[in-house]
């Protein structure tokens, strides 16, 4: 009895498994047994296909039909292998030839009017196949945008089970399935951004430290009273980043793909720009860290990945997340373990965190409007643990606006050298010299570093190392700290386009680092 | 007799043919016990067969094999087995197949399932 087969791919976070697809129909009663670990939508799968297949105008075959998804032990989920399933039932019964299905990879979910929807995964899922040599594939039409991003496969955009056959059987040229190219998969050069840094009406000094953040992907705790422009200081960061490069911006995709129901659909795919994200901190740990019954989706900090994580109100969240950040803080990845398998999800993220400075949030300057018990500050900005503000670079005081600045601002007089743009160059290059200065080394920014590498192959001058020194004597610096601080300077030094860091970077990293003040850092 | 029973009717009698005209001999039809009744009774080379055939008009309501239910499949070994114990048919090989006859725009389309419960 014939047997004919097809592929599709399962994914378990971002690894994907080729799927092979059996179909057998055997001179029986009319049955339709679907083996292979499916779970519960894929199941459904049968009566999705039985549906297509009749309004597609080619009925399943009035016999048992078993449909075996092998390797079995893989655990497969969704309705993704639909249109792959449809396609090897009817090649073994002969409607469509079997040799033209067996050589490309069908994705899609079937509607019971035999149109094909979007799905999520897949980009990912084209990735994984491609690294397995398969490079022929038939997606939903609306996720042909995001295919289109894997460079040197060929993929068709499918709008229903009908033209997906006529193509098998020849009568539908190749490019009939194809959309319109909706970029062309390049990625657009600019960064486009509603927000500038322009906006932000003085406050200097927090512009430079978001620079300076900027130049070496460091983490920053940004501390202030409300109104300050915490939160708009940080929505700006992106804007100040260098773009994505090509294998960024596709890895961003991939999982944007595995988040959302529909994958990335039309123009969402192609964007340079770095992805921001601020969740609110009411957010449940799974949403933010990744997670979910069974079968693992990835969080906001996997979302973040490339980009910025905004916490605003950073005391305000759970400790239990706060805690669970320092994973991928170290390693730039969570693992998220479940019955289904392990997902690897990349999320290597700046973080950006932003406090009061105590419950009330009017402890600053003399700190006469707070009306905080000492206690209560202290347990306050405790919640940001020892571990997690290790983590964290830059330390940085924001100041209330002043009524100097609101009245320049009134008086419409011009910043020079404040917009984004300007400061995108500035950080580039900064990157650039970084990047000159660390190539024979496994990291390329600053932050990355450690500070063992700094203190031994990056040696500061002595006399420019002497106010380093002489805080760690004193123990106003921990020996980390003191990393931090190295680190800092040359962010400072590269921003400033200088070969050696000199005095003023070590200066103002230790302004950055916020050794004084606020005890408890 | 009504007409869904009509064609029920001229289902049998073209399978009948069918079965016929590739060397069965056909033993008995309609017989009916207390459960239930088997459509066709019919031999070839010293084995029994019964046959289950549906007919329908039109393919509207999907193929006639899809009516052929678990529950009919095993009213149909009971009433084998009745058949058997009836004719004191004891030792010999039998063998339950199905036929669907299809009649749709003046065209009737036979298919035979065999061993197929």
């Amino acid at each position: 009895m014939p047997v004919s087969k097809s592929y599709a791919v399962s994914l378990i976070g971002l690894n994907g498994t080729i799927i092979e697809i059996e179909a057998e129909i055997s001179s029986n009663l009319p049955s339709f047994v679907l083996v292979g670990l499916p779970d519960a939508s894929l199941s459904e799968s049968r009566d999705r296909v039985r549906s297509a297949a009749h309004n597609a105008g080619v009925p399943l075959p009035g016999r048992r039909v078993t449909v075996n998804l092998s390797p079995a032990a893989v655990p497969k989920r969704g309705a993704i292998f639909d249109l792959a399933i449809a396609l090897a039932i009817l090649a073994a019964d002969s409607k469509v030839p079997a040799v033209s299905v067996s050589k490309w990879i069908h994705l899609g979910e079937l509607g019971l009017d035999g149109s094909v929807r979007p799905v999520p995964g897949v980009l990912p899922a084209l990735l994984a196949a491609k690294r397995e040599g398969f490079l022929k594939f038939v997606v939903p039409l609306e996720n042909l945008a995001e295919a289109k991003m894997v460079q040197g496969v060929e993929v068709l955009g499918a709008r229903n089970l009908r033209q997906v056959i006529a193509f098998h059987l020849g009568k539908l040229p190749v490019g009939a399935l194809e959309s319109e190219p909706l970029t062309n998969g390049a990625l657009d050069a600019r960064v486009q951004s509603d927000a500038d840094i322009s906006d932000i009406v003085g406050q200097e000094e927090a512009v430079e430290a978001l620079t300076i953040a900027a130049a070496g992907a460091h983490h920053i705790l940004l501390i202030g009273p409300p109104g300050a422009g915490k939160t708009m200081l940080a929505e700006r960061l992106p804007s100040i980043l260098p773009p994505q490069s090509q294998d960024e911006a596709i890895e961003t995709a991939a999982i944007r793909s595995l988040a959302k129901s529909t994958g990335v659909t039309g123009s969402q795919a192609l964007s340079n720009l770095r992805p921001f994200e601020a969740p609110h901190h009411s957010a449940s740990l799974v949403s933010l860290i990744g997670g979910g019954a069974n079968y693992p989706r990835p969080g906001l900090v996997s979302l973040a990945n490339n980009g910025v994580l905004f916490l605003d109100e950073a005391p305000e969240f759970q400790r239990q997340f706060l805690e669970a950040l320092r994973q991928p803080l170290e390693s730039g990845e969570v693992l998220v373990h479940r019955s289904a398998g392990v997902a690897r999800f990349p999320a290597r993220f700046q973080l950006v965190m932003a406090a009061n400075p105590c419950p009330c949030g009017n402890f600053f300057g003399q700190g006469r409007a707070c009306v905080c018990a000492a206690s209560a500050r202290l347990a306050y900005l405790n919640k940001l643990s020892g571990p997690l503000l290790d983590r964290i670079d830059v330390r940085f005081k924001v100041q209330p606006a002043s009524a100097v600045h609101s009245a320049l601002a009134n008086l419409g007089a011009t910043q020079v050298g404040r917009s984004s743009s300007e400061i995108r160059q500035r950080v580039q290059l900064a990157r650039d010299r970084a990047g000159h200065r660390l190539r024979d080394t496994p990291w390329s920014v600053n932050a990355h570093v450690p500070g063992s590498y700094l203190r031994r192959h990056l040696r500061l001058d002595s006399q420019v190392a002497k106010p380093l020194n002489l805080a760690l004597d004193r123990g106003k610096l921990s020996m980390r700290g003191y990393d931090r601080c190295l680190r800092l300077a040359w962010s400072s030094a590269d921003l400033n386009d200088r070969a050696k860091v000199v005095a003023e970077d070590v200066a103002k990293a230790i302004g950055l680092r916020g050794g004084h003040g606020v005890t408890s850092w | 007799m009504n007409l869904r029973q009509s064609i029920g009717r001229y289902g049998e009698e073209r399978a009948a043919i069918y079965l016929r005209d590739r060397g069965y001999e056909i033993i008995d039809r309609n017989w009916r016990s207390s459960s239930g009744e088997i459509d066709l009774i019919a031999s070839l080379n010293g084995r029994i067969v019964f046959v289950e055939v549906k007919t329908r008009n039109g393919s509207g309501f999907g193929h006639p094999f899809e009516a052929i239910t678990p529950e009919k499949i095993a009213r149909m070994r009971r009433l084998a087995a009745d058949w058997c114990s009836l004719k004191q048919v004891s030792g010999i090989k039998v063998r339950l197949d199905a036929i669907s006859v299809l009649i749709s725009g003046g065209r009737v389309s036979i298919e035979h399932l065999k061993q197929v419960f």
